[in-house]
């Protein structure tokens, strides 16, 4: 299935910021490996917002492997910034549902440890600690953490350690943010505050954004065009663009349009988890 | 009055607590009092000969008698079995550290140190007096050879079993190998390496006094060999008595610096989950 046909382009044409054509990927050798993608093409324009969503096993997490140079594609190539990717990108942050943080480490140097490891703040950490620290405090109070900069990540409850997390992976002020179902452990009241949370740093920092999420709501909620994927090997079978004006709040949700985009979705995601049952070696 | 009856309850709670730490610190000296008095009583009750099984009466009579000695090979066996021990820290570290980064070194090296751990030290003290004669060398080499296997099995666990996401955040940032070995592995490896210490020590003086029995030359293994060729049962036991000790003061030490670098493992007794804006 091509995109859908009658799918208009959000109208910032930059040129494409992440560029995957005809990518494929197996992991493993030969007939025994996983085909984990397939004829995978998607365009996504600097400073968009995008949302993956898809059957899960159908090769989104490997999806993101791909576009941050975690791992090398078996066929076709990536893009990013106009260069194809060939090792580990470090315009890119990443946050993850598990926050990783580290627990022997206080918040704030949680938050501080992209700087430890990406040129050129690995150099300048030392001389300039004080405008890194600000930065981060910055940071941390922008997704409501302000006062706990000092505590250990097993003080802090499960969303306030994803907040955290995403902090993490802004700190070096990354041209894309990779977020792989960074919700996905939480219960609903706090996967919705986080949503604003990320609906702000967004706004303030503008980010190009891959989101990775099984929950369809959130892809409406928060993203300007949303990608959905079929069964694996996965591939972009349709996108939806998300025409809803921003800052947008939760009562959004419940308009009409809001929970129309939301059936579609959830229609195109049925249709490729039946497509899976059909063919089930779908490998 | 509810005030008045919660402070009352809080200060009881609180009383019962200290008691109950008070309990705790006592509690060692007192199992080992009764034990030590048990023993005394059964030996006397049932006319146990010494040579058999001496009480502890005659076995501290002994140990005031022969103090010279006793202190003169205790202190040879507490050297070396801390230098082989120290030793021991080193290349486990060091080979715990490889052999838990690279899968290429764990698959090299992992069956040759299972095969070569499973070998009796007992066994290869004998060769090692034929290569270093019989100085403190062979107890050295054989409380390192027995010690730093739990030491590198540990660390390489803790390194090994870093999170997949957490390397991948800091692969995409650029770190290098060795970066992740030092921001995540070692600290993450941490509690297992002092895990792995507690158990290290104790079987450090189990080599020491393997290799001294063995070959004898100095040392509390020489000291118990020559005083059973005397059937002297109670200068025996005044040897593994003071062996037990020094065991035990190492692990102590061996605890109190976990406490000191690695308390954030051990959370949960102090402080719940701190006030959430927001989950
Ligand atoms: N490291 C790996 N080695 C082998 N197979 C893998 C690996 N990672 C993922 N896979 C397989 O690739 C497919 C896609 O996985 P993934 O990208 O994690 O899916 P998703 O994130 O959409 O749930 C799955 O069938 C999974 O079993
Ligand atoms: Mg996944």
């Amino acid at each position: 299935m091509a995109p859908r046909p009658g799918f208009v382009r959000p109208d910032f044409m930059r040129p494409d910021f992440v560029r995957l054509d005809g990518v494929a990927m197996r992991y493993g050798e030969g007939a025994d490996g996983t085909l984990a993608l397939s004829g995978t093409t998607l365009r996504v324009a600097e400073g968009e917002f995008v949302a993956v969503v898809g059957p899960s096993g159908c090769g989104k997490s490997t999806l993101m492997r791909l576009v941050t140079g975690l791992w090398p594609v078996t066929e076709g190539v990536v893009t990013v910034d106009g260069a194809p990717v060939s090792g580990p990108l470090s315009i890119a942050g990443m946050a993850f549902q598990n926050p990783t943080l580290l627990p022997w480490r206080r918040l704030l140097e949680n938050v501080m440890l992209p700087l430890e490891v990406v040129e050129p703040h690995r150099r300048r950490l030392r001389r300039e600690r004080a405008a890194y620290e600000a930065e981060a405090r910055e940071l941390l109070a922008l997704v409501g953490l302000a006062g706990f900069e000092g505590r250990h990540p097993w003080e802090l409850s499960g969303g306030m350690q994803q907040r955290a997390s995403l902090c993490r992976a802004l700190i070096h002020r990354p041209r894309l943010l990779m977020l792989d179902e960074p919700f996905g452990a939480l219960d609903v009241f706090t996967r919705e505050d986080l949503w604003a949370v990320l609906q702000a740093l967004w706004l303030a920092r503008r980010p190009t954004v891959i989101l990775v999420t099984h929950d369809l709501r959130e892809a409406a909620f928060l993203a300007d065009r949303v990608l959905v994927m079929s069964a694996r090997p996965g591939r972009i079978i349709a996108e939806h663009a998300v025409p809803f004006a921003r800052p947008r709040r939760m009562a959004d949700t419940y308009d009409a349009g809001f929970v129309d985009l939301v059936h579609a979705l959830r229609d195109h995601v049925s249709a490729a988890r039946r497509d899976e049952e059909a063919v089930p070696d779908a490998g | 009055m509810p005030a008045e009856g919660a402070a009352a309850r809080a200060a009881a709670v609180a009383a019962a607590a200290r008691r109950r730490r008070r309990l705790e610190t006592a509690l060692p000296w007192l199992v080992m009092t009764g034990l030590f008095l048990a023993w005394e009583i059964g030996c006397r009750a049932f006319a146990v000969p010494a040579f058999l099984l001496p009480a502890p009466s005659a076995i501290a009579e002994s140990a005031l008698k022969w103090w010279r000695p006793l202190l003169q090979d205790g202190l040879q066996t507490l050297f070396t079995t801390a230098v082989g021990f120290g030793l021991a820290i080193v290349a486990g570290l060091l080979l715990g550290v490889a052999i838990g980064s690279s899968a290429l070194v764990y698959r090299g090296l992992y069956p040759l140190l299972i095969g070569f751990n499973s070998i009796p030290k007992v066994a290869v003290v004998p060769v090692l007096v034929i290569w270093f004669g019989t100085g403190s060398l062979p107890a050295i080499i054989t409380a390192f050879l027995i010690s730093f296997f739990p030491i590198v099995v540990n660390v390489a666990t803790g390194i090994a079993t870093v999170e997949p996401e957490l390397r991948d955040v800091l692969r995409a940032l650029g770190a290098r190998p060795l970066d992740i070995i030092r921001k995540v592995g070692l600290p993450r490896a941490m509690p297992y390496f002092f895990a792995s210490l507690k158990i290290a020590i104790t079987v450090a003086f189990v080599g020491s006094i393997i290799a001294e029995s063995v070959a004898p030359n100095a040392g509390i293994g020489r000291l118990m060999m020559v005083a059973s060729s005397r059937f002297d049962v109670p200068l025996v036991f005044a040897g593994l008595i003071l062996t037990g000790v020094m065991g035990v003061a190492m692990y102590w030490v061996a605890e109190a610096l976990e406490r000191r670098v690695t308390g954030w493992a051990t959370r949960g007794q102090q402080g719940g989950v701190a006030e959430a804006p927001g989950g």
